[in-house]
């Protein structure tokens, strides 16, 4: 019953992967990215049979921070530095959704031949995990808005964060936890460099980044 | 004689209820909108009234314009035939008619692409284009579709493929069969039936230069050909085959209804999407069925 919930979940979550590869749209993607990081919120709760206080800590953090925080501080780092809602792809969006699929595809095929504890065993924790974190490079290596990248981080680390939930036991979501404290920070001085970058350069391209000027 | 009375009952199904269809929707769009609207029997008296009409023919054009468009309605109509109706079940049955029904399909949009070329127009040529390279993409999904259909039942004939539901995978397959259905029958976020520029337009851009019963053929093919995939969709994800007779009966028409109402509101509710997009969403919907068809698989194996 627990592996059911747990791997609706992860469907759920996968599901959300393909629908950031597909979107043509930054708020989708924002959308789908903070969607997927409230489900990964609620997992633990799931996962855990002994509720215990801190358990219910991180829940609650990680549901607040990639769900509300780190989604909101993007939003208005979009607004203000008004950045065009359009995604434009260095990938396509076709062939972006058909690699993520197909890794996802690969991910689900290949994930019995990796070691795992038998009660790991019937979950879908490492082929989401290896999906999520598939998606996450495509969206690094695919997109160039500033912006989109950091949409690609974060779900490059939910795919991780999937990978420490299989620790959960014997490391109470420690790793997670400093992750977790990261990423709040290094999005948050990447807020700041999307709005210094908008003044000097007039555009959050990527590309133009790689010529040097005085 | 009960046999032929049962294919006899099955056609008169097929051929009188499929013209509905296309009033149905475009009733829901006018109540959408605010308007009356033409009646739900609008297509029937379009019919009858082409079907009084003499032919124009193009000097161009050889005798196979006007029986391309009786071919296609026939293959249709054969595809239509094969596919089981709840508890009826099929009037012909065997093993891989689910192959000889796509095949029906797929020749009956050839003789239509064919019949629009046959009159040298640059515009139906692009219609001919359009039709045949969304249904490429489309057709990738529907062959997903009945490998999903058939790993889970493990058969290849339509009747048992079709009795229980899709499994845990029936909402992957549905959301993608509805999507094929759209592209299929030319609907909204592909085509828009009501438009008659000529630059947009795909299925209706074929047919244009047709008239009298070959156009009523057409038209009523079209017709059937929704119905078709509205009853194909509802039986590969309701479970008709648990259910009494009477029930699956009932619940089959609801279902079909359900499914030309949907198809009605997102009518009324999207704008028709940008070429380029529609690779995207054809890809999607492929996506969905290639997942049903991984939920079948593995749900199987474990």
């Amino acid at each position: 019953m627990m592996n059911s919930n747990l791997n609706l979940l992860i469907g759920l979550a996968m599901g959300l992967n393909l629908l950031s590869l597909g979107t043509s749209r930054l708020p989708a993607l924002i959308r789908a990215m903070s969607a997927q990081g409230v489900i990964l919120g609620v997992m633990p709760i799931i996962m855990e049979h002994h509720l215990t206080w801190q358990v219910v800590l991180i829940a609650v953090a990680t549901i607040a921070g990639k769900g509300l925080v780190i989604p909101s501080l993007l939003r208005r780092a979009m607004r203000t530095a008004q950045i065009d809602r359009e995604l434009d792809p260095l990938i396509g969006f076709v062939p972006s959704l058909l690699l993520g699929a197909g890794g996802a595809i690969a991910a689900l095929a290949l994930a019995h031949l990796l070691p795992v504890l038998p009660e790991h065993a019937g979950t879908l924790l490492v082929p989401g995990a290896l999906a999520t974190v598939l998606t996450g490079f495509i969206l690094l290596i695919g997109r160039t808005k500033a912006i989109s990248q950091v949409c690609g981080y974060l779900i490059l680390e939910n795919g991780i964060y999937l990978f420490g939930l299989l620790l959960i036991k014997p490391m109470p979501l420690l790793v997670e936890a400093g992750v977790l404290l990261d990423l709040t920070v290094g999005v948050f001085i990447i807020g700041i460099i999307v709005d210094r970058i908008q003044r000097a350069f007039d555009s959050l391209d990527t590309r133009k980044l790689t010529a040097l000027r005085e | 004689m009960i046999a032929i009375v049962e294919i006899l009952l099955r056609l008169a199904c097929w051929l009188l209820l499929a013209p509905l269809l296309p009033g149905i929707i475009n009733k829901v769009k006018a109540w959408v909108a605010g308007r009356r609207g033409p009646p739900v029997l609008q297509l029937y008296y379009d019919l009858a009234r082409l079907w009084r009409k003499g032919v124009v023919l193009s000097t161009l054009v050889s005798p196979a314009f006007v029986i391309l468009p009786a071919v296609g309605w026939v293959a249709v109509l054969a595809a239509a035939m094969l596919v089981p109706l709840g508890p009826a079940g099929a009037s012909l049955s065997f093993r891989g008619d689910v192959l000889l029904m796509l095949y029906l399909l797929a020749l009956g949009r050839f003789c239509t692409a064919w019949a629009a070329m046959e009159t040298g127009s640059a515009f139906e040529g692009m219609g001919s284009v359009r039709e045949v390279s969304y249904a490429v993409l489309a057709e990738a999904a529907m062959v997903a579709a009945v490998l999903a259909l058939s790993v889970h039942t493990g058969s290849v004939t339509l009747v048992t493929m079709l009795a229980p539901a899709a499994g845990a995978g029936a909402l992957l397959m549905s959301a993608g069969l509805f999507i094929v259905l759209l592209a299929e029958n030319c609907r909204v976020p592909f085509d828009d039936p009501n438009t008659h520029l000529e630059l947009t337009m795909i299925h209706e851009a074929m047919v244009l230069d047709h008239s009298g019963p070959p156009l009523a053929a057409i038209l009523h093919g079209a017709a059937m050909k929704l119905l078709w995939f509205a009853v194909l969709l509802t039986q590969a994800v309701v479970p008709l085959g648990q259910l009494g007779p009477l029930a699956a009966t009932g619940l089959l028409a609801l279902s079909v209804l359900a499914v030309t109402v949907g198809v009605g509101v997102v009518e009324s509710l999207l704008a028709r999407f940008a070429f380029r997009r529609v690779p995207l969403l054809l890809t999607t919907a492929f996506l969905l069925c290639v997942f049903a068809l991984l939920v079948a698989w593995k749900g199987g194996v474990s």
